[in-house]
């Protein structure tokens, strides 16, 4: 680093992205209230009251009920306007989840490069942002237009959704700002603080952009769960009694935030891996194939890692749902919603599958594998069987006849499969499995030499057999053997099995690769088949995402805003499964066209045209022109 | 373009894949419930209890719990009217029923009265039920649905029906809705919204329930007052018990105007 860098860092100015941060926080400490509007007294403010001198006319319109629009009050442009909304709003959240997942791995992945001082993560990472950047652009062109469409043909909702959140809308607008700034210096300072000191400048231009990007995400949640469960509301009429604080801290405000964190990184790591796929497809030399073959491997193992502990985020969520509303929950669960969830089977199962079958043919980049080869038919039989278990739903629509030949409405053997218990013994298997299969594709092309090796691997396959035994016994016993109310319990047994499998493998792995000795990996030496996994996990995370998010919304039913105002609009009622899943592939196939086009352009912009020859005509026109 | 059209017709086929399995299962619209015109100079019982029965299946959605598979007792297995006189008996009931029609009605607007064994929230040890009030929302029940799906219950196992037709004037009173909070504009106004002197001497009003505020202000500082009114069971005044509620619905201009009341208040105003 030179001179003229040194002093540079040592002005005041290179602060300033703090400086922005702070300056916003400054802002919201005035403008972070509802000021307009009364607010409720806790405790903790006794200390601290200040006599609302406001007057009574603006106390008065604090109490204002939450609205009650009747059908004719909902405009109407000739068109379904939840269908309108729908799609704008998934093709918003699917881009925003990417946009803010793929900096959270790239930055991993630049650390990671910077300590090791190898440019190919460097390059990879930088790559990775390349999609990123673009994808920004059509996330806040849908952003907007989602804004309109809401205001336009939800506007008493939106009315009071703005009342609850006052002047928060504008710390988002802000905050807005600054990701894109930061994004962009990021992104384009990259080549420009690449080494030494200023590699550090970069990584922390890397963090701040996470952070405002994680605070843009917890934000926006918040009106999402204020929907669902309010909070900091007259609960009969719904008046705006609370602060901000009050209004964003919902019940299921903590739950949806980890979960969206998670799957958004699931699904970045999933469509950067797609990227990476149809490059090695397209490539034309060996090693542009090793490149992007290397950068699908890292970006499946982001998607599955990150996915892994998605259900039990999902299950947190799901708890708290019941926790606030058990009707809601017995509504997505067991009600009119529970249906869909026979087809999140399948779309699990999907990604796992195709998970699975990435890890178990990238196996062959190396000799080492053939000795875990063995396992694959068996891991790949219990996927399939948790799969079938998983599919298998508790209630049929059976003719009189059949209901006659079965002797009650139930299937004797398939209904006990269809509930709960018998799915969490699946799903837990299945990722027990996954993580198996993960474990051995890092073992591959390794050679252990540690002395007590033996002991380490009959500790790993002890560990496997009890928690696999623990998931199974936990929901037998607890699903099919004790009250409902305990049925519950079995879940937390299985959780607990299932993080002591993955956890214990990573450190015994980790011990144990002390030393090892590793055996060459040839990268791009893996079939053109392996890189459809890489197509199949977006997708399905795709599908899933529209899937999860369609029911997450619906278990308000006809409410705009859970229990406080009624949704009256011609749309108020839940679709059939037929329409939900045209509506979900539609919003697929429309992020699909989009993210084609983003690959298109990410190509283009590193695609040089060859100069033409100085004799043709064409170079002579131009030059005269 | 030969990987482009492959790796998006494999796209593709996989997406119709999935959409190919939402046509295979059953198709069931949910319909937001709609609000019931009765006509009830027309109404005779018969067409009261299958209203019940409707509003059980649907508005009400009680047989979204209240079925076989166990997340709450399944009413329609058992004779519910014939089980109320033995929960009205049973040490555990804490309502002020004394019949089958205000045993049901109670547990529809308070669940919590008498939870069945097994049934209650997880760790209340079956005191506290996850049932929600029918007449709040997101059901919101009138007092004439509720008393429609008692007249099914009752029925449904050849008990006699002791509801009574709902009236005009009961239907009228059901469509009036719950009134829209009002600020109080004077303290003497907040200390009526809030109901003080249900226990409380204040006022022209005495109640030995709680301490004499008629000369609070003498005795508690403005913080002091405050805290008494905002955190209730912080200090409990000599000589009481604490009973006193919470006021979630209290504006903070509600707050300060009766605080500024109660500090005025030294005893020597008569």
């Amino acid at each position: 680093m030179n001179s003229a860098c040194y002093s540079s860092l040592q002005k005041p100015w290179r602060y300033w992205p703090l400086l922005l941060i702070v300056g916003i926080i400054g802002l919201s400490v005035d403008g972070f209230s509802s000021a307009a509007f009364a607010q409720t007294v806790a405790p903790e403010q006794l200390n601290t009251f200040v006599v609302d001198e406001s007057g009574p006319d603006v106390a008065e319109a604090s109490l204002l009920p939450a609205p009650t629009p009747q059908r004719a009050d909902y405009p109407n442009i000739g068109a379904s306007s939840r269908s309108i909304v729908w799609v704008i709003a998934q093709m918003h959240l699917f881009f925003g989840a990417l946009v803010l997942a793929v900096p959270i791995f790239v930055l991993i992945i630049e650390y990671i490069g910077f300590k090791a001082e190898d440019d190919r993560y460097d390059d990879m990472a930088h790559e990775f942002m390349k999609v990123s950047l673009t994808a920004y652009a059509i996330t806040a062109l849908f952003g907007g237009t989602l804004a309109l469409s809401l205001f336009l043909l939800y506007p008493h909702l939106m009315g009071y959704v703005m009342r609850a959140f006052g002047s928060q809308v504008l710390v988002y607008a802000g905050l807005f700002f600054l990701e894109s700034m930061l994004l962009y210096v990021y992104y384009y300072g990259w080549n420009a603080l690449r080494y030494g000191n200023r590699k550090w400048i970069h990584l922390t231009l890397g963090l701040l952009l996470n952070a405002v990007g994680t605070t843009l995400l917890v934000v926006a949640n918040s009106w999402t769960t204020f929907m669902m469960a309010p909070s900091g509301i007259d609960p009969t009429t719904g008046a705006v009694i609370g602060n901000i604080w009050e209004i964003m801290k919902g019940p299921l405000w903590n739950p949806l935030n980890l979960h969206r964190f998670i799957a958004n990184i699931a699904f970045g790591g999933a469509v950067v891996g797609a990227y990476a796929a149809f490059k090695f497809l397209s490539a034309k030399t060996p090693a542009e194939k090793a490149h992007y073959d290397w950068m699908g491997y890292s970006s499946n193992f982001i998607a599955i890692l990150a996915f892994l502990p998605l259900p039990f985020a999902g299950y947190w969520l799901m708890a708290e749902i019941y926790a606030y509303s058990q009707q809601m929950g017995i509504l997505a669960m067991g009600g009119i919603l529970a249906w869909l969830f026979v087809l999140q089977a399948v779309l699990i199962c999907t990604i796992l599958l195709a998970g699975n079958y990435y890890l178990w043919t990238g196996m062959a980049r190396s000799e080492g594998s053939e000795r875990y080869r063995w396992l694959i038919k068996y891991i790949a039989t219990a996927l399939i069987l948790g799969f079938l278990v998983w599919v298998t739903p508790h209630n049929v629509i059976y003719t009189a006849s059949e209901i006659g030949r079965l002797g009650g409405g139930n299937h004797p053997v398939l209904a006990p499969l269809g509930i709960m218990p018998a799915k969490n013994i699946a799903v837990f298997i299945m990722l027990i499995c996954t993580f198996l299969s993960f474990q051995l594709y890092r073992r591959a092309d390794k050679v252990i030499t540690v002395s007590w090796q033996s002991w380490g691997n009959a500790l790993l396959v002890a560990i496997y057999v009890v928690a696999i035994a623990n998931v199974i016994f936990a929901g037998v016993y607890y699903g099919y053997f004790t009250n409902t109310v305990y049925k519950v319990g079995s879940s937390v047994i299985q959780v607990m099995s299932t993080v002591v499998v993955i956890v214990s493998g990573v450190v015994i792995d980790t011990l144990m690769f002390k030393g090892a000795k590793t055996l060459h990996v040839t990268w791009g030496k893996v079939s053109n088949r392996s890189q459809y996994a890489l197509f199949a996990l977006p997708i399905a995370f795709t599908w899933l995402m529209a899937l999860m998010g369609y029911i997450r919304s619906s278990v308000r039913t006809h409410w705009h805003v859970y229990t406080v105002m009624k949704d009256n609009s011609p749309d108020n009622f839940i679709p059939t499964l037929q329409t939900v899943g045209n509506m979900v592939t539609l919003v697929t196939l429309l992020f699909l066209s989009f993210l084609l086009f983003i690959f298109w352009i990410a190509d283009l912009s590193s695609t040089r045209q060859v100069p033409l020859p100085t004799g043709s005509n064409r170079a002579r026109a131009e030059t005269a022109a | 373009m030969t990987v482009l059209m492959k790796t998006l017709g494999f796209s593709v086929a996989l997406i119709l894949v999935f959409t190919a399995v939402t046509y295979i299962l059953p198709q069931m619209k949910g319909e937001a419930p709609e609000e019931i015109e009765v006509d009830v100079r027309n109404l005779t019982m018969d067409t009261f209890v299958a209203m019940g029965e409707s509003l059980f299946q649907g508005k009400g959605t009680c047989a979204l719990c209240h079925n076989s598979l166990g997340r709450a007792p399944d009413l329609l297995a058992f004779n519910v009217a014939g089980a109320s006189l033995d929960r009205l008996a049973d040490s555990r009931y804490q309502g002020v029923a004394t019949d089958t029609e205000g045993y049901l009605r109670e547990s529809m607007l308070q669940p919590s009265i008498y939870v069945t064994e097994g049934f209650g929230k997880k760790g209340s040890n079956d005191t506290e039920s996850p049932m929600p009030a029918v007449n709040k929302p997101p059901i919101q029940l009138s007092a004439v649905e509720i008393d429609a799906i008692i007249a099914y219950l009752q029925n449904k196992d050849g008990n006699p029906v002791t509801v009574a037709l709902p009236t005009a004037a009961a239907q009228s009173k059901d469509e009036a809705g719950p009134p829209t909070p009002v600020l109080a504009q004077s303290p003497e106004e907040a200390v009526a919204k809030f109901v003080c002197a249900a226990c409380h001497s204040i006022l022209d009003t005495e109640s030995p329930v709680g301490p004499d505020l008629r000369d609070v202000g003498q005795r508690l500082s403005v913080a002091q007052i405050r805290q008494s009114i905002v955190t209730p069971g912080a200090v409990i005044a000599e000589g009481y018990v604490p009973m006193m509620p919470q006021f979630p619905n209290m504006t903070l201009q509600e707050l300060e105007m009766i605080v500024a009341f109660l500090a005025m208040q030294t005893g020597d105003q008569s």
